[in-house]
């Protein structure tokens, strides 16, 4: 089904509607074609006075430090899996479906890590290199570059980690423009989480027993990945109660893993960076 | 190094676009909110497909001037979701595998979890059941049914997406939350079976990879098509 463009079917009517409501787009269509020409250096901070003026004003500390903090996590994410494709020989052979998807993936991170750092501007915290992370994480995961299975058992966890963080930082961004953005990203990452776990249940991937959502883990614990080093991953994500309403059993067929599957949960900023320090040197 | 520069550069460029996101969204407030005669003309438009259907009476009005707005929207949405999936789950296409019925299934309960979580929560407040219109999906055929189920979930994300910039309450900010990003796995999960590798394609992901935010405008005009109640927006 196509969703139908409404914005399309207006601008029809009315052609000019969209400089009639803001002026701002123009001077936007201006720095989109002036940024062909700035140098690569000086784009993060000429994003950020433009996100600023999106938003009509600077940007509150509580939201700099949400926005930091995801960066880390872009940060974290894209330098692993940029490793994999261009520095890992064997784990990944161009020209296959995974190597697609995960270069997919790859890209998205970048454009995550590209899109924070235009968002804060000179708020953004240092930049992270290569260089800066120990995938191995100090060595709980020693092939993790040379050994498909264990690279995506870590590529799950973060990816399930990067939907828990984004979700945890929801309350701080209420009712602002960038908790839109926030939840675009949010999404996306679930989506990649959703993949990694095909990947990983796919005969090449191990065949291991996992759904493209969080179910229950074997013996009914909170860890569904079979993996019992990340079970800080997963902590909290056999929760059967939302908002003050049991769902184990709300309707006939609603089982405790169907409960657990219907909701992810969040983590709180202090797991997530636990979790995330591990493979930051 | 050239290539990872390269890279970046490729993604820098689109990357610009992030700064249109805000102004964009608040565009197509506006236009909801303010622009009278192209309001009446999209209403008019939504309508068109539906005007040989007898109109079911009353209708819902989804008040988006507190929570139980926007969450009365997520429940309906739900239960669009929630219906379909039954009736996939109830007899599945010959073309599923054993894993698609039993990953569809499991949706079901999802989906259905989902409404009743909604129906709980809003308590007297809650719309009551809409009347749902599945004539143009061939529910034999496993094609129709993913094609079907890729648009609602995709529309799902979307959807929440859009309207968690509305609530106002943590608890219900956070409980969708945790919906959305499931509702983004079967997503993922739908497309990759239409086609592996599609799980956050384009256009559905952007170039700055952001998924799509969709104003209750956008969503209502799509999902008109499987609803036969008619759903008004107030106080967007």
């Amino acid at each position: 089904m196509n969703i139908v463009n409404i914005l399309e079917e207006i601008e029809k009517v009315d052609g000019e509607i969209y400089e009639r409501l803001n002026p701002r787009r123009s001077a936007m269509k201006d720095f989109y074609n002036m940024g062909k020409k700035v140098a690569l250096a000086a784009m993060p901070l000429a994003l950020g006075s433009m996100f600023t003026k999106a938003y009509g004003q600077s940007t509150p500390t509580a939201v700099v430090d949400v926005l930091n903090f995801a960066l880390t996590l872009e940060y974290l994410e894209y330098h692993f899996y940029n490793h994999s494709l261009l520095a890992a020989p064997g784990l990944l052979t161009a020209g296959t479906p995974a190597h697609g998807a995960i270069t997919t993936i790859r890209d998205h991170e970048l454009a995550h890590v590209n899109l924070l750092k235009g968002a804060l501007g000179s708020a953004a915290r240092p930049a992270l290199a290569y260089s800066d992370f120990d995938f191995t994480a100090k060595g709980t995961f020693p092939t993790v570059y040379s050994d498909y299975k264990t690279f995506l058992a870590v590529a799950q966890a973060f990816e399930d980690t990067g939907v828990r963080a984004y979700k945890g930082q929801a309350t701080v961004l209420k009712g602002m423009p960038v908790l839109t953005t926030a939840l675009q990203i949010h999404s996306v990452e679930a989506r990649h989480a959703s993949h990694i776990r095909q990947m990983r249940a796919a005969p090449a991937g191990g065949g291991v027993p996992i759904k493209p959502w969080i179910s229950l883990g074997a013996g009914g614990g909170a860890n569904d990945s079979g993996v019992p080093q990340v079970d800080p991953v997963y902590k909290g994500e056999d929760l059967e109660t939302q908002a003050g309403v049991t769902i184990t059993g709300i309707a006939t067929g609603v089982t405790k893993a169907a409960a657990v599957e219907s909701f992810d949960e969040p983590l709180a900023k202090a797991d997530v960076l636990t979790i995330a320090s591990l493979f930051i040197k | 190094m050239k290539n990872l520069q390269e890279q970046e550069k490729q993604e820098l460029l689109p990357a610009e676009r992030s700064v249109f996101t805000a102004p964009l969204q608040r565009r197509s407030f506006l236009q909801f909110a303010g622009a009278g005669a192209a309001t009446i003309a999209l209403v008019a438009a939504g309508c068109k497909k539906d005007r040989n259907d007898p109109m079911v009476p009353g209708g819902v009005t989804l008040n988006f001037k507190d929570d139980f707005g926007v969450l009365n929207y997520a429940y309906a949405l739900e239960q669009l979701e929630a219906a379909f999936y039954i009736q996939v789950a109830s007899n599945p296409p010959s073309g599923f595998s054993p894993a698609e019925k039993q990953y569809f299934q499991d949706i079901q309960f999802h989906e259905i979890a989902h409404r009743e979580f909604f129906k709980k929560a809003l308590g007297t407040a809650a719309i009551g059941s809409l009347e749902v219109d599945f004539s143009s999906i061939n529910f034999t055929d496993r094609t129709s049914v993913l094609g079907a189920a890729m648009a609602f979930e995709d529309l799902g994300v979307g959807a929440y997406n859009g309207a968690g910039v509305h609530l106002t309450t943590d608890a219900y900010l956070v409980a969708a939350g945790k919906i959305v990003s499931v509702e983004a796995r079967h997503a993922a999960y739908v497309r990759d079976l239409i086609s592996n590798g599609t799980f956050a394609s384009s256009p559905q992901v952007d170039a700055n990879g952001l998924d799509k935010a969709l104003t209750p405008d956008v969503v209502l005009a799509a999902a008109g098509k499987y609803i036969k109640t008619k759903i008004t927006v107030t106080n967007l």
